[in-house]
């Protein structure tokens, strides 16, 4: 196991590699082989995941350590996605570094779990978790497309195109590709949602329970459901766009792991250490 | 080497020559006169290769330069022909023209003719189109047959290096136009330009070159809006686009997406309150403005709107200096290529002498044949060193016999076109260059 952890990191780290030196050089090689080797990783990532799981038989977010490490599985497999459908091969230099920075963060935390309980193993559970974590996956990318459309909004309003002019896609393409992560963000996280409060029905007896978790769970919902709306009712993209899926994110960032280290409530133990 | 004296007694390789002008040698008035219409060039050809000290030769004319290479048994000859056939059909005295051409002969010919060909000798560094005029001047001399196999082998390595500078270098990358300047920014913006509808307002040569352009990127509709509606309704025959009145441009805004604006209006004609007024309309999508006319047609504020974009004539301007520069940098990279190719055309060329090809035919095969000899005796018991000194005395006696008339007739080979053939004949039969 402890091997397979080390291949995860090290594919990942090539991968990242390859990207940042494709962002400088410029060769086409150099993504194709950080594509590659970033589904490489996902691959023995996806194993390592699924011994867990056949093994204990529990979903594999019982510490901070599988917390983070399926944090990065599911930014890899959004990634993979992303880059399939809209051949944004430049978003590689963020999805590669953040699911190695994810990797290493989970390697550096203990990985022994304390009295797990039965419930770790529940359908709704299960759907929840996943789906959480895919649609907070799509969320980080569309953050990082963000930023990208930033940049190179910056550079052609200003008429000083520099280093990003050159290497990043245009407007358009950047625009369409965040708002299609959003879009695929919002029904996870929706649908993740809704999981959790049937879970919280069949545990505790009722779906709402105040729980700081669940409130910054539905301030996040609510950030990412007003993008959505504006975009749907009056057209709202680009920069404006841009600008809230950062927000956005850095909500979801707070819901994700400022709530559990700060306010406390029923998720605390996905990420004790 | 191709400088070299000839050494006595058979005929000297003939030289390379090149003789020209250039946008940096001449001023534009010259280059006006001197330069070539096709009938020019058809009899120029026909006329040097008249000339008995001519054995082959190409005239390249371009409003930029002018150029005779040719291939010369006497160069001083030849650059009088050369001199007198230009000051001929320029209407220019020979005194004139002496202070603007350059002559250039062996490797620094060969050397010229490749930068040529990769566009780095071009007055926009990069250019693309001298490729083609070169490939047409070759074409029309081949038609003549005024040309033989030192310039076919020159031209087509000439071809073969101005393609590795194009696909190795970014030399021909960005940009270094106006109007393909504002394409390049379009796609930067809007993924892909197709269906993407234009306004032209005004006319003028380079914003109606600009449109051409983006027609070849199958956009959709373009409308025309010029003050004098029949001028509008020309222009928009001739870009299969739609006339509209002046007045109906505030409309439009809601529709089009990009604006190519190059009116004589001393005032702006697009306001940023017109404009602010429909974005929320137009759902946000962007807006491109591109601006040719001095004074400025768009109000420049427009830029800080969300989503709209406008760029003028000094942005544009900018642009194309930035890319100019790259291109540069990138030309050093080119120069490279092209040093590499002048080392392989001279080897090629060395190799027509007569005497270098003797000579590396003896020694191949006196090579093989010691060898073997060598290989034979080693198999051998008790052979004295008087056996294989007769041994070795014999073989080279069968090698002069062999060689002799091989060696005579490559020497007494007069006719330099098929002396040049001959001896390349052998060292491909000899694989004398391995």
């Amino acid at each position: 196991m402890e091997n397979l952890i080390y291949a995860v990191i090290s594919l990942y780290l090539l991968s990242t590699a390859c990207y940042l030196a494709y962002l400088f050089f410029q060769k086409e090689i150099l993504h194709r082989f950080g594509y590659y080797i970033l589904m490489a990783g996902l691959l023995c990532h996806s194993i390592s995941i699924i011994t867990i799981y056949i093994r204990t038989g529990l979903m594999p977010v019982r510490n901070l350590s599988e917390t983070l490490s399926l944090s990065a599985w599911a930014v890899a497999v959004v990634f993979i996605a992303v880059r399939h459908r809209f051949k944004l091969k430049i978003l590689g230099i963020f999805a590669a570094p953040a699911a190695l920075a994810l990797m290493i963060a989970a390697s550096q935390f203990p990985r022994h779990t304390g009295p797990t309980k039965e419930i770790f193993s529940s359908f709704w559970f299960i759907f929840h978790v996943v789906s959480v974590f895919i649609g907070d996956a799509a969320f980080a990318l569309a953050c990082g497309v963000g930023i990208l459309y930033l940049l190179q909004e910056l550079a052609i309003k200003h008429k000083a195109r520099g280093f990003f002019f050159r290497r990043l896609p245009s407007l358009e393409r950047l625009d369409s590709a965040g708002y299609a992560c959003i879009v695929v963000g919002f029904t996870f996280l929706t649908a993740g949602l809704i999981g959790g409060f049937i879970y919280a029905k069949s545990v505790w007896g009722r779906f709402w329970s105040w729980d700081p978790k669940e409130v910054w769970s539905a301030v996040t919902w609510l950030v990412y459901a007003a993008l959505l709306h504006e975009r749907l009712a009056v057209g709202w993209r680009g920069r404006r766009a841009a600008i809230l899926s950062i927000i956005g994110f850095a909500v979801l960032l707070f819901t994700f792991f400022g709530v559990n280290f700060f306010l406390k409530g029923h998720h605390g133990e996905f990420t004790r250490f | 080497m191709m400088d070299a004296k000839p050494p006595k007694g058979h005929t000297p390789t003939p030289d390379i020559l090149l003789i020209g002008l250039n946008h940096e040698t001449a001023p534009v008035e010259l280059r006006e006169c001197i330069a070539l219409s096709e009938t020019d060039a058809e009899a120029g050809l026909e006329s040097l290769s008249q000339s008995p000290d001519i054995r082959e030769v190409i005239l390249l004319s371009t409003c930029n330069r002018v150029e005779v290479l040719t291939v010369t048994g006497d160069a001083t000859q030849t650059v009088g022909h050369i001199k007198a056939l230009l000051s001929k059909t320029g209407g220019i005295e020979q005194a004139t023209l002496e202070s603007v051409l350059y002559t250039h002969s062996g490797v620094a010919a060969v050397r010229h003719v490749f930068r040529v060909a990769s566009s780095l000798d071009s007055m926009m560094v990069g250019e693309p189109q001298i490729l083609g005029q070169m490939k047409a001047a070759y074409r029309l001399a081949t038609m003549k047959k005024t040309t033989g196999m030192i310039l076919n082998r020159l031209l087509h390595r000439a071809f073969f290096v101005a393609k590795r500078v194009r696909t190795e270098t970014g030399i021909g990358d960005h940009a270094v136009s106006i109007s393909y300047a504002a394409i390049e920014l379009a796609k930067k913006i809007f993924d892909t330009l197709e269906g993407k509808k234009v306004l032209l307002i005004g006319a003028g040569e380079m914003a109606e070159i600009a449109v051409e352009h983006l027609a070849r990127n199958r956009i959709g509709t373009i409308f025309v809006a010029n003050r004098t509606f029949e001028r509008g309704v020309q222009l928009a025959q001739r870009f299969k686009g739609q006339a509209v009145r002046f007045d109906e441009i505030e409309a439009l805004l809601l529709e089009v997406d990009i604006i190519i604006s190059s009116t004589g209006s001393p005032d702006v004609v697009i306001r940023r309150d017109q404009v602010k007024g429909v974005i929320r309309a137009r759902r946000n999508r962007p807006l491109f403005f591109i601006d040719i006319a001095v004074p400025r047609d768009i109000d420049p504020a427009i830029n800080q709107l969300p989503n709209t974009y406008v760029y003028d004539i000094d942005d544009l301007k900018g642009i194309i200096e930035e890319n100019m520069d790259d291109r540069l940098r990138e030309a050093a990279k080119g120069e490279r290529i092209v040093d590499e190719a002048v080392i392989g055309f001279r080897r090629w060329y060395d190799s027509l002498e007569v005497i270098p090809t003797v000579v590396a035919l003896r020694n191949k095969i006196e090579t093989i044949v010691n060898a073997e000899i060598e290989k034979t005796l080693s198999g051998f018991d008790g052979i004295t060193e008087s056996h294989r000194q007769a041994l070795h005395r014999m073989a080279a006696a069968m090698v002069n016999k062999i060689l002799h008339n091989p060696t005579l007739y490559l020497k007494e080979l007069t006719r330099y076109e098929a002396k040049a053939i001959t001896l390349d004949i052998t060292r491909k039969l000899f694989k004398i260059d391995e």
